[in-house]
């Protein structure tokens, strides 16, 4: 008796009826088993009989992509956000796809727009980004630029894809757009919004921006996407295709789909404003922590030797006054301390309240309306780059990348 | 026809919408609404994806020829699940419940673990392109010996409101989908098979009832000819006729068949421009097409104008093809001249393209781009009359004739839905399902026991009342009266105009509470129903409250003492005609008092105390 392997034929007998359909896999202790009629069901193994091999897979479909010669050249760099996959029907695995000739055969209209180089610089789940795979990204990004590249997009899973956006920016100075993309529903399905997405990122990428930005859906509607500057985006819904949002200010443009026209404000930094310049070191050893009501101070311990400190603090920026002697302790012994506020909305002002002033007094930064992920990649770059704690409390207090605003609107 | 001798071979797919409070994979209401309450629109695009192979499934794919935009309306009761903006929760569990029930029913086997598939349909009915759908249980048996083979648990899809706009109000209705071998080999057959199958989904009481509420599709072969799906036939007493019509289809086609083949036909495949020999055209759909096709065909004359089916030609399965590109339709040298084409034109135009007398020449009139598509579809179609029947999905037309919709879904459309986890069916679960009684048994049992005529007792179990019935009999109400006020009386008020469905179950259920304990004559119903439809939404009380006012208003109380004073008046003043006719008066006399207490007094009642008086009188 043969024990069963994805693709194989089995036999399998429920109430007087034998059916017979593809073995998928063991999972749970149960077999998963395809029936001819597609049904997946799930039986005790000890209910099917191998009935054979399966037969040799023809080979993946290999269609033939030609790209246009005449068209700019972009590059797509993968981090393992899927914006192209592919379901084998046998046995229902949903696969994706990074090479730009598979992503051009899902994507046919893309060949419109540019020819593309492909780049692979992880293959992780957004939660599993890390500070250094941020400087890969940005090394990566410099080195399309210095090779010629018209503009690069990133594929990037959504969770984390602000924060990368946001520490690309940090670390890269550059004259083509670098857009990050991504879908919130998954690539197999016919109403991803991957196809759009990548559409309008691919528009955004051979058009005339200059800087780093997310593009993602504007709405719920299949109807445009929204360009987004890299320092001033969030993810603001769990779920829904419009979930980047602008922070505190209007998007820097839209891309109209399907005609994917790209509208840039006057705010939009324009292509060839920045000469290419990476200065990509980070000091990782820096956190942020989110404060809430009765959150002992006990826990500023875990931080302790920590070069950088983001508060997400209560409302105008305030965390509990039991705080402040173990804050002061921190700060005394180098650790540069910046408060932000969970209201995500407005600007930190510790001036108008008594705890306000003391976390001043003892040299907490004002974060001004930086958004707190923001702050923290920022806190990594500054201190990576700014050994002098003082310099580098002022360039906190400083716009370097679109990341503060002069006003609040 | 001799349906044996054409090896007739029909199964049918029911498809039935659970009566569930909330739907299969979100937390809304099952509630249909009404489109003008919608809260809001919005639109998406469907692409088909593509599969290992590089292969599209090719169901998906013809639908995808046509670039569409689809809009969808929204209402307070539809949340993001069915926006396709937030993954599905977690199987409903009480939808599962009927599905076992009726699997149960049905004496088929439940799988042990449910696997959650997505099945895709790029035709805009889900706003996700595609549908869930799960296998429950199989292998269950009908009396007449066929098998059914599947059921499946899915979700239903959005209702097209027209064109390619949907409403979202029916999606994720959890629906069973009941598959039956093609064990049929009658018209008829099918027939009773699909009235059986719905009788016993309404003997579970938890299936939603109406029009729409109730699917089938019925697939038919015969020998030589292919398997055939026809979609949405929604009329039961249609059934036989779909069938005879698709068989007469395919008996028709394979007989063009034969004679394409003894006349050595084929499709020329090279498309001839003919656009400018319709330059001066009258006909109005010629002369705005920016580009005009035509298309040869071989030794087709006269056969692609054949009727295939009432109302249906040759030429109608081409043009259903066609109009997969985005035209109107086509005109073939088989109708022609007609539609403002002349005789002329249609010479010009087979002299040509080369056509000969035996050969037919179609045209295809639209954009240079869905032109050049349509003509690809019409050569696909004639290429597929030389081998007879293509495999295909068609809708129901109107009468029972059928259109064609898209080649046959193969397994291709199915992948796992991976945000849904298995469900295991244990053997606990398995046997705590209760098997419900069948309507037809139900209906003999309430013949038995409450002595309600044959019809009555059929009329009220197969009744949508029901539950009302059985709650009225459990509370002492006598079933004649029960039976006769839901059924008789309500329709013949509804008849008469009185909106008597605006008299919700529970008064009904505390009027007939009223009469059985002699606080209402059971005469006074109609006018009690026809009082509580009149102010229904107006007065505000509970079922008692509102029944007794309505009593208080149409037939006040009336004491025994005021029953003998009223029928020894009524008598007395009737004294000669009573002397005269005798016992004989009672009747006459019956109806006057009866009008005199306005129905607020039991029949019985009137009658035994003006018996009394009379014999009073009398003796």
């Amino acid at each position: 008796m043969e024990t069963p392997k994805a693709g194989d034929r089995v036999r399998y007998a429920n109430g007087g009826a034998a059916l017979t359909g593809t073995y998928i896999t063991e999972r749970d202790g149960m077999a998963v088993i395809k029936l001819e009629n597609g049904y997946n069901i799930g039986t005790s193994p000890e209910k099917i009989e191998w009935v054979g091999r399966a037969a040799p897979q023809p080979p993946a479909g290999a269609g033939v992509v030609i790209q246009d010669t005449s068209l700019p050249e972009l590059s797509i760099i993968s981090t393992g956000g899927t914006i192209a996959s592919r379901v084998d029907y046998r046995t229902g695995a949903v696969t994706s796809q990074f090479s730009a000739s598979d992503i051009l055969r899902a994507i046919p209209e893309l060949g419109d727009i540019a020819r593309y180089r492909d780049r692979q610089v992880a293959s992780i789940l957004s939660e599993n980004m890390r500070p250094a795979i941020w400087q890969e990204l940005a090394r990566a990004a410099y080195d399309e630029i210095r090779h010629g590249t018209s503009g690069v997009i990133v594929t990037h899973g959504t969770d984390t894809m602000a924060s990368s956006a946001a520490a690309v920016r940090f670390m890269l100075r550059t004259p083509v757009p670098v857009v990050f993309v991504g879908s919130q529903r998954s690539a197999d399905r016919p109403s991803s919004d991957n196809a759009m997405n990548t559409l309008c990122s691919a528009a955004v990428a051979a058009g005339n921006l200059g800087e780093v930005a997310v593009v993602m859906h504007a709405t719920t509607n299949d109807d445009r996407c929204a360009v987004h500057r890299a320092t001033r985006v969030r993810k603001m819904h769990t779920s829904r295709r419009d979930a980047f949002q602008s922070m505190g200010m209007a998007p820097l443009g839209y891309v109209d789909y399907p005609s994917l026209t790209v509208t840039l404000s006057d705010e939009a930094v324009r292509r060839g404003a920045e000469e290419p310049e990476l200065r990509d070191a980070l000091e990782e050893h820096c956190a942020l922590l989110h404060f809430h009501p009765g959150m002992p101070s006990g826990v500023l311990d875990a931080f302790e030797g920590y070069a950088g400190l983001v508060l997400a603090g209560t409302g105008l920026g305030h965390v509990s006054t039991d705080w402040i002697p173990k804050l002061r302790g921190m700060i005394d012994d180098g650790t540069t301390v910046v408060m932000t506020s969970q209201c995500l909305h407005g600007r930190v002002c510790d001036r108008v309240y008594n705890t306000g002033r003391d976390l001043l007094s003892i040299g907490v930064i004002e974060g001004e309306d930086m958004l707190p992920e923001v702050a923290l990649v920022k806190l990594m770059w500054v201190l990576g780059n700014e050994p002098d704690p003082e310099r580098a409390g002022v360039l906190m207090q400083t716009d370097l990348a679109g990341e503060i605003r002069r006003r609040s609107i | 026809m001799n349906y044996k001798e054409l090896g007739l071979k029909a199964g049918i797919e029911i498809h039935q919408q659970l009566d569930t409070a909330e739907k299969l994979f979100c937390r809304c209401p099952t509630t249909l609404r009404d489109t003008a309450d919608r809260t809001g629109e919005f639109y998406r695009y469907l692409r088909a994806t593509e599969s290992e192979l590089g292969e599209i499934d090719r169901a998906a794919e013809e639908e995808m020829k046509l670039v569409r935009k689809f809009c969808y309306y929204t209402y307070d009761t539809v949340c993001l699940a069915e926006h396709d903006e937030e993954p599905p929760a977690p199987m409903n569990p009480e939808a599962l419940d009927v599905c076992l029930t009726i699997a149960k029913m049905l004496g088929m086997t439940p799988v042990e673990q449910v696997h959650t598939m997505r099945k895709l349909v790029v035709d805009g009915s889900n706003t996700s392109g595609f549908q869930r759908t799960a296998l429950v249980a199989l292998s269950g048996s009908l009396p007449d010996g066929c098998r059914i083979e599947t059921i499946c648990l899915e979700e239903e899809a959005a209702q097209r409101v027209e064109g390619e706009t949907f409403s979202l109000d029916r999606l994720g209705i959890p629906l069973v989908e009941i598959t039956t071998a093609p064990c049929m080999h009658t018209p008829e057959a099918v027939q009773r098979v699909a009235e059986y199958i719905g009788m016993v989904l309404r003997s579970t009481g938890r299936v939603k009832r109406g029009l729409g509420t109730i699917r089938q599709d019925i697939n038919v072969s015969i020998a030589g000819g292919a398997r055939v799906e026809i979609k949405g036939v929604q009329e039961l007493d249609l059934i036989a006729e779909v069938v005879r019509r698709e068989v007469e289809r395919q008996v028709n086609l394979l007989a063009i068949r034969d004679e394409l083949v003894k006349r050595s036909a084929r499709v020329d495949h090279t498309v001839v421009d003919v656009t400018a020999l319709f330059a001066g055209t009258k006909s109005s759909i010629l002369k705005k097409a920016k580009s005009i096709l035509a298309i040869r065909l071989s030794g087709f004359a006269g056969l692609v104008g054949q009727d295939i089916q009432p109302g249906r030609r040759l030429g109608s399965e081409m043009s259903d093809y066609a109009k997969k590109c985005g035209v109107g339709g086509i005109f073939h040298t088989d109708e022609l001249p007609a539609y403002g084409v002349t005789a002329e034109e249609v010479a010009r135009l087979r002299e040509f393209v080369g056509a000969r007398d035996e050969d037919c020449v179609v045209i295809v009139a639209a954009s240079r781009e869905r032109a050049g598509c349509a003509a690809e579809q019409v050569m696909i179609r004639a290429e597929m009359a030389l081998s007879g029947v293509p495999e295909e999905t068609r809708k129901m037309l109107e009468e029972g004739s059928s259109a064609y919709m898209r080649p046959l879904p193969g397994a291709a459309r199915m992948y796992p839905e991976t945000d849904i986890f298995p469900v295991a069916i244990g053997e606990a679960l398995w046997e705590s399902i209760a098997v419900p009684e069948l309507l037809t048994d139900r209906a003999e049992r309430f013949v038995r026991e409450f002595g309600l005529d044959e019809a009555l007792a059929r009329q009220v179990a197969f009744s949508e009342r029901l539950p009302t019935f059985e709650a009225a009999v459990a509370a002492g109400v006598r079933p004649t009266i029960a039976a006769r006020t839901l059924l008789a009386t309500c329709r013949e008020l509804a008849r008469g105009g009185v909106a008597v469905d605006r008299v919700s179950e529970d008064e009904i259920l505390a009027l007939l509470s009223a009469v059985e304990a002699g606080r209402a004559a059971k005469e006074a119903i109609p006018d009690l129903l026809t009082e509580l439809a009149r102010t229904a939404g107006e007065c505000p009380g509970t079922p008692r409250e509102r029944v007794d006012a309505a009593i208080e208003k149409m037939a006040p109380a009336v004491s025994q003492a005021d029953v003998e004073s009223i029928v020894r008046r009524v008598v007395t003043e009737r004294e000669a005609f009573a002397r005269e006719k005798g016992m004989g008066a009672l009747g006459p006399l019956m109806g006057v008092v009866m009008q005199e207490v306005r129905g607020s007094v039991d029949g019985r009642v009137v009658s035994e105390t003006l018996r009394r008086e009379l014999k009073r009188l009398l003796s």
